[in-house]
């Protein structure tokens, strides 16, 4: 992390190292979400429209148990873990239940419908939590504190900026760690690469994709809980807009590749940090999209579509 | 021979239209009719229904009081969805019912699209909250009024406020790339470089629904500005000085009324103490608002929503103005509406040439202690 010494570097370079900071935040912020959208794509090859509305009740579940424990008291750090495992298992509660009531029954039907499906399930999500909850805008305590020790470089790097980046390396590592070495991981890649064979040789396929579902649910709702306490606001909207930034950042690197979601996540929360402060925000999503063509253009299946697996 | 049967039924036709609608003119003539076109549905209907609550407790106390010079008002109510294409056919369905004076539309460009159908009909307009410019700055418009006032009113105050009491040397000026964000940006931007004693060192669009400002934040830093002015609605608004604070940038910030909303303090919390907004002038002291408001209470169960006393004052100095002159002759009108004084819930106000409001405006506030405080 950046020591003091940063700050005797010359201005430009101070500026430059707080846009990259500012860039891996949101790249983090987009890494959580994309990765939901390309571990379901991956497995069932379906793009998942209602991730980005997980993602948006999990940021509201995080509100309403972190309110709750609020009152009755608990101390912050107590606050914060409960939040998340409740945001998280919520979440996936909703992932889990979507996929068999949406998606499961279309399994074998044309791509179109399932795709359709998750579009329909988008738009009821975010009504429900309309009707449910509120249309105005809800302030979100801040649960990530202000570090003393971070008041220094607090103007580069603010204790969320480095909570958010921590804590998504973190969940990276876990995550290879279950694709890469454990059981289910195993069995996801076999299901990935042929759901017959797989069942073939006794994987129980549905298993697997409920357990997709709730892992990828439960690392946007982390996301929500992170970015929320970030931005300090909800509302029922909130999932659209990142889903589709995470969307784009799951293509951008190879839609069904894991470590492409994180890569596409980063070079396009760079892109538009860069953007922003060395041109202008006016063209941010001008240079992220343009990007994103140049790169579709020569590498059509995204950064490292084609290397990780040989699906599509 | 066939043909001029024909022509003969015709007119006879045309003759027994005329008779029928002749009556509905003279029978008008016992009431004033009394428009209320506006925004009452779709997703900014909230700022058009208060204007018919308005118009129902105005009306109401005249018509139990005798009316205007004897004759009782009479309600229309037409809804335009804030559309320009609906407004047309709103302000048609007015004039052929025999309206006399319409108090809307609820937003600018609606309004714009009705106003030459009224002006033919002579009908007078007075709107509690379209605030375009060329509404009446152009001139083109001679049968508009209006009790709010005009967006570059708002800009012309802000800017003068952020040289003049904030002694800013650098401004930084954004917006969130919508008409009226972008537009009082446009004009403060204008106004700033014109003045010419403060230098606007930044002048961007955000996105409104950007997940996180922390780049943009950074140059404004990098612009070492003294005062962000920000052009927009509050939730963007919330979003950007709250990650200036984080970020230990100690800047002012002001906004227009998108800003002067209690939500912003809500949601930016501690983060918004200090920060400035411009907004409609303070007028809950005026004993005539707070009967107004007390009214709205007792009929309708609620407080008042947007634009509610704009609306009341429009539909007071409209009724003022009709008893002054003694007729619904919009010229008549017009002139009672520019010389007398009338006492409203918005102040003690007459009209200009133009149609703006004297003695109605903005003022504006700061944050303090998660209040919005006026600064006098």
């Amino acid at each position: 992390m950046p020591s003091s010494q940063v700050l005797f570097c010359g201005y430009h370079m101070e500026y430059f190292i707080e846009l990259l900071f500012g860039g891996f935040t949101r790249g983090s912020i987009y890494a959580l979400i994309a990765l939901g959208y390309t571990m379901v794509y991956g497995i069932i090859g379906l793009i998942n429209f209602a991730h980005g509305e997980i993602y948006m009740i999990g940021a509201f579940t995080a509100f309403i148990v972190s309110s709750v424990l609020t009152i009755y008291g608990f101390p912050l750090l107590a606050i914060v873990l409960l939040a998340a495992a409740a945001a998280a298992i919520w979440s996936s509660a909703y992932g889990y239940t979507i996929e068999k009531v949406a998606y499961k029954p279309l399994r074998s039907a044309p791509r179109l419908s399932p795709l359709i499906s998750a579009i329909g399930m988008s738009i009821f999500l975010q009504n429900y939590v309309l009707l449910a909850q509120t249309s105005d805008f809800i302030a979100f305590p801040e649960l990530i504190p202000e570090f003393a020790f971070m008041d220094p470089v607090a103007h580069i790097i603010g204790t969320t900026d480095f909570v958010i980046i921590v804590t998504t390396a973190i969940i990276m590592v876990i995550l290879t760690y279950i694709i890469k070495f454990t059981k289910t991981g195993k069995a996801m890649r076999a299901t990935a690469q042929d759901k017959t064979m797989a069942t073939l040789v006794g994987i129980n396929v549905n298993r697997i994709i409920s357990a997709t579902f709730i892992i990828g649910s439960a690392l946007a709702a982390i996301g929500g809980l992170l970015i929320a306490s970030h931005v300090g606001q909800i509302n029922f909207y909130i999932g659209f807009i990142a889903g589709i930034k995470a969307f784009t950042a799951a293509v951008l690197g190879g839609i069904g590749s894991i470590p492409g979601a994180v890569l596409g996540a980063f070079v396009l929360g760079l892109t538009e940090s860069f953007a922003t402060g060395y041109v202008s925000s006016d063209y941010e999503d001008v240079f992220a999209f343009s990007l994103l063509v140049l790169i579709l253009i020569f590498k059509p299946s995204g950064l490292l579509g084609k290397a990780e697996n040989e699906k599509v | 021979m066939k043909l001029n049967v024909r022509g003969k039924i015709l007119v006879v036709a045309t003759g027994v239209l005329i008779a029928l609608s002749a009556p509905a003119v003279s029978f008008g003539a016992d009431t004033i009719k009394f428009g209320v076109a506006g925004a009452h549905s779709g997703d900014l209907a909230s700022y058009g229904l208060p204007s018919i609550n308005a118009a129902k407790l105005v009306i109401d106390q005249v018509n139990a009081a005798g009316g205007v010079n004897g004759m009782q008002v009479e309600l229309l109510i037409e809804d335009d969805a804030c559309k320009p294409e609906l407004a047309t056919n709103t302000a048609t369905k007015l004039v052929s019912d025999g309206v006399d004076v319409v108090l809307g539309h609820t937003c600018s460009g609606a309004t714009k699209a009705a106003l030459p159908i009224y002006s033919d009909a002579g009908v007078l307009v007075i709107s509690p909250s379209a605030s375009t410019d060329d509404l009446t700055l152009s001139g083109n418009y001679t049968n508009f009024f209006r009790t709010i006032a005009y967006d570059s009113a708002q800009a012309g105050l802000d800017v003068e406020f952020v040289l003049n009491k904030l002694k800013a040397k650098k401004v930084a000026v954004l917006h969130d790339k919508g008409d009226y964000g972008k537009g009082f940006a446009e004009l403060a931007k204008g106004m700033l470089e014109a003045d010419g004693t403060a230098e606007v060192v930044l002048y961007e669009g955000v996105d409104p629904k950007a997940v996180d400002y922390s780049a943009i934040v950074q140059k404004i830093k990098r612009s070492k500005a003294d005062v962000v002015l920000y052009g927009g609605y509050y939730p963007a608004a919330s979003k950007v000085v709250g990650q200036m604070r984080k970020k230990r940038i100690k800047a002012d910030f002001l906004g227009p009324d998108g800003v002067k909303d209690k939500t912003f303090i809500k949601v930016a919390g501690k983060k918004s103490e200090g920060a400035y907004a411009s907004g409609p002038k303070d007028t809950s002291s005026n004993p005539l608002t707070q009967d107004a408001i007390a009214k709205h209470k007792e009929v309708f169960g609620s407080d008042p929503g947007a634009f509610f006393q704009n609306a009341y004052s429009a539909t007071i100095a409209v009724l003022n103005a009709i008893e002054k002159a003694d007729s619904t002759e919009i010229e008549a009108v017009k002139k009672a509406l520019q010389s007398e004084k009338v006492d409203t819930p918005i102040g003690n106000i007459y009209f200009n040439e133009q149609g703006d409001a004297v003695g109605a405006g903005f003022s504006v506030y700061q944050v303090k202690d998660g209040q919005f405080v006026e600064l006098k």
